[in-house]
């Protein structure tokens, strides 16, 4: 049996005196999609930065793909990883934002071209055929030469899901990406989420839009006050939540 | 646009109303005080011109002497080399003060405290004067053997001495400078620069750098400009730059007043200069921002000439520039 791509076993995690993860035990599949829900402040988000070590867990073990995330077990031994590694283990992750975090001062095939140049050192003539693809694919073959600020807000979001896929991750982060996005922008950037997952990429989704979460997800996990309080098949918790808690806060979401 | 004056065009249907020519309000204040500032600058230059005393040809014949140009020389390598010490220190203080290790960050605290909290003019004569304390140099592994002796006195020139001062209390302001260029980056930046796997140094150099750049340009300019102008006091420890070599003609033949109008003229030249570079500079920097294709080159020689109250201040706040004007 192969390990699964993302597995946490009581992941805790602190800022202060505040407890924001308090023990989540979570796996993820290969090519599966799973779609985190929950009130705001209940440790989705944080949990997802832990996933590619934006956020340092304080206790419990998560891995990636069977490797300790941020860290190395030898001889019973747990040793932080040195910066550069930690570095080349995020690479192999994509993460997009909720604030898009397009770098500012490049175009956008100079934000998709930045890091298979310099990280993964592929020579800046292919790193352009790539990255023209992929802004093609995600519908932007047009705009390959403006920067950001002159980009919509759902142009910019595929701008960054492109950046992101431009290292081939195995891994696929979804921070609220659409949560920042005017109402009649949403759709395009969950279209291009939708034909990713369809395409069989691993994805991690923390989102607000449980149509998506119930037809594009594989699984939906409900998280309040940093616990998982139910998870499982999307249809059945959207539709048919077992927990009081989880119904209460669907009850909220989906009533307007 | 023909609508007969007076007559209601109530049903003139798409056609827009007319453009408004109204009497505009007179600022009688503002005539009055433009008169005062107009007429006091007619006799100021009026005074310039028929004073004789002000001899406008020693300042002529002196404006390209060998001595002046050779002052100019080495006040413009004093200030390249000085706002160089200066960068560079303050990149590496900026980032010292950052950083998570708190002996890092007070030694850079305790050094800018230092060089901001003492006058420039007593570092100067400090560094001139180090020899009294440090008659030789030794350069090698603190507190084990050194490799190189030197000997303070021949090395320490005016020239040195004056270099570093300006160049090591320089330090300080730039990298004050550096940090608010820093921190005025978006955590959000840093975030996506490690997700896409790159390593801290990659993040400065390739994404915070260059966008903290459009925060640190503006000052960085003023302070080649004011630099520019310190290096004057190097003329205390008899460096021969630009004023010193002024004072040492006016010492011989007593056209105090001519030559320090020489040494003027040229420190207007070059801050003149420097600014306009300044702008070529910010400009490149402000690639993708607002502000990006700030107005033409003359508009804010013009407007810095007129007054600066509304000045760009690069990238910031301010609304957003028209789009398009990428044409080159």
């Amino acid at each position: 049996m192969t390990e699964p791509m993302v597995k946490a076993h009581g992941v805790r995690k602190h800022f202060g005196p505040l407890q924001v993860l308090k023990g989540i035990n979570l796996e993820v599949d290969h090519k599966e999609v799973v779609c985190l829900i929950g009130p705001s402040g209940s440790g989705k988000s944080t949990f997802l930065r832990c996933v590619n070590h934006l956020e340092k867990i304080d206790g419990g073990r998560l891995y990636v793909d069977g490797e300790l995330v941020g860290y190395r077990q030898e001889n019973g031994k747990v040793y932080e990883l040195r910066e550069d590694e930690i570095a080349d283990k995020r690479a192999e992750i994509g993460m997009v934002f909720q604030r898009f975090n397009l770098f500012p001062h490049m175009t956008a095939l100079g934000n998709v071209i930045e890091a298979p140049m310099r990280v993964r050192g592929i020579k800046k003539r292919d790193a352009i055929s790539q990255g023209r693809n992929l802004l093609d694919r995600v519908g932007l073959a047009d705009k390959i030469d403006e920067y950001p600020a002159r980009l919509s807000g759902g142009q910019q979001q595929r701008v960054a899901i492109a950046r992101a896929l431009a290292m081939e991750p195995k891994l696929m982060l979804f921070d609220e990406v659409t949560s920042a996005l005017d109402p009649e922008l949403v759709k395009e950037v969950l279209d291009v989420m939708r034909a990713l997952a369809r395409e069989g990429m691993t994805m991690i989704v923390v989102t607000h839009e449980m149509i998506f979460a119930r037809d594009v997800g594989d699984r939906v996990v409900f998280m309040d006050d940093g616990v998982i309080v139910e998870e499982g098949p999307a249809k059945q918790v959207i539709e048919n939540p077992r927990e009081e808690r989880t119904k209460q806060f669907l009850g909220l979401v989906l009533e307007h | 646009m023909a609508a007969t004056p007076g007559v209601e065009t109530r049903a003139s249907g798409p056609e827009p109303p007319d453009e408004i020519e109204a009497v505009p309000v007179r600022h009688y204040g503002r005539w009055v005080a433009a008169a005062i500032v107009a007429l006091i600058a007619a006799s100021l230059i009026r005074s310039a011109v028929t004073n004789d005393r002000f001899e406008w040809n020693v300042v002529g014949d002196y404006l390209f002497d060998s001595r002046i140009l050779d002052g100019l020389r080495i006040t413009l390598e004093l200030t390249v080399l000085a706002m160089l010490i200066g960068i560079v220190l303050g990149v590496i203080l900026a980032l010292m003060r950052l950083s998570a290790n708190p002996l890092l960050s007070t030694a850079s605290w305790v050094y800018i405290w230092f060089f901001r909290g003492t006058p420039v003019l007593v570092q100067i004569l400090f560094f001139y004067n180090i020899a009294a304390v440090y008659p030789t140099i030794d350069l090698g592994i603190p507190l084990g053997p050194s490799f190189v002796h030197l000997n303070a006195t021949n090395l320490i020139t005016p020239f040195f001495a004056a270099m570093l001062a300006l160049g090591l209390n320089e330090g300080a302001y730039m990298s004050e400078i550096v940090r608010a260029g820093i921190i005025s980056v978006d955590q959000g930046q840093f975030d996506a620069a490690k997700a896409v796997g790159m390593t801290q140094g990659q993040t400065m150099r390739r994404v915070v750098l260059p966008q903290a750049m459009r925060v640190i340009i503006p000052p960085t300019g003023n302070e080649t400009i004011s630099m520019l102008k310190y290096t004057s006091l190097a003329s205390v420890i008899a460096v021969h730059d630009l004023l010193y070599s002024a004072q040492l003609i006016y010492a011989v033949n007593y056209k105090t007043i001519q030559l320090l109008i020489v040494a003027s003229i040229w420190y207007l030249v070059c801050t003149t200069v420097l600014s306009i570079g300044q702008y070529y500079i910010e400009r490149h920097y402000g690639r993708g921002g607002p502000g990006a294709e700030s107005e033409p080159l003359l508009h804010r020689i013009i407007r810095g000439i007129v007054g600066r109250r509304d000045e760009v201040a690069t990238g910031d706040a301010g609304p957003p520039p028209p789009l398009f004007s990428d044409k080159r």
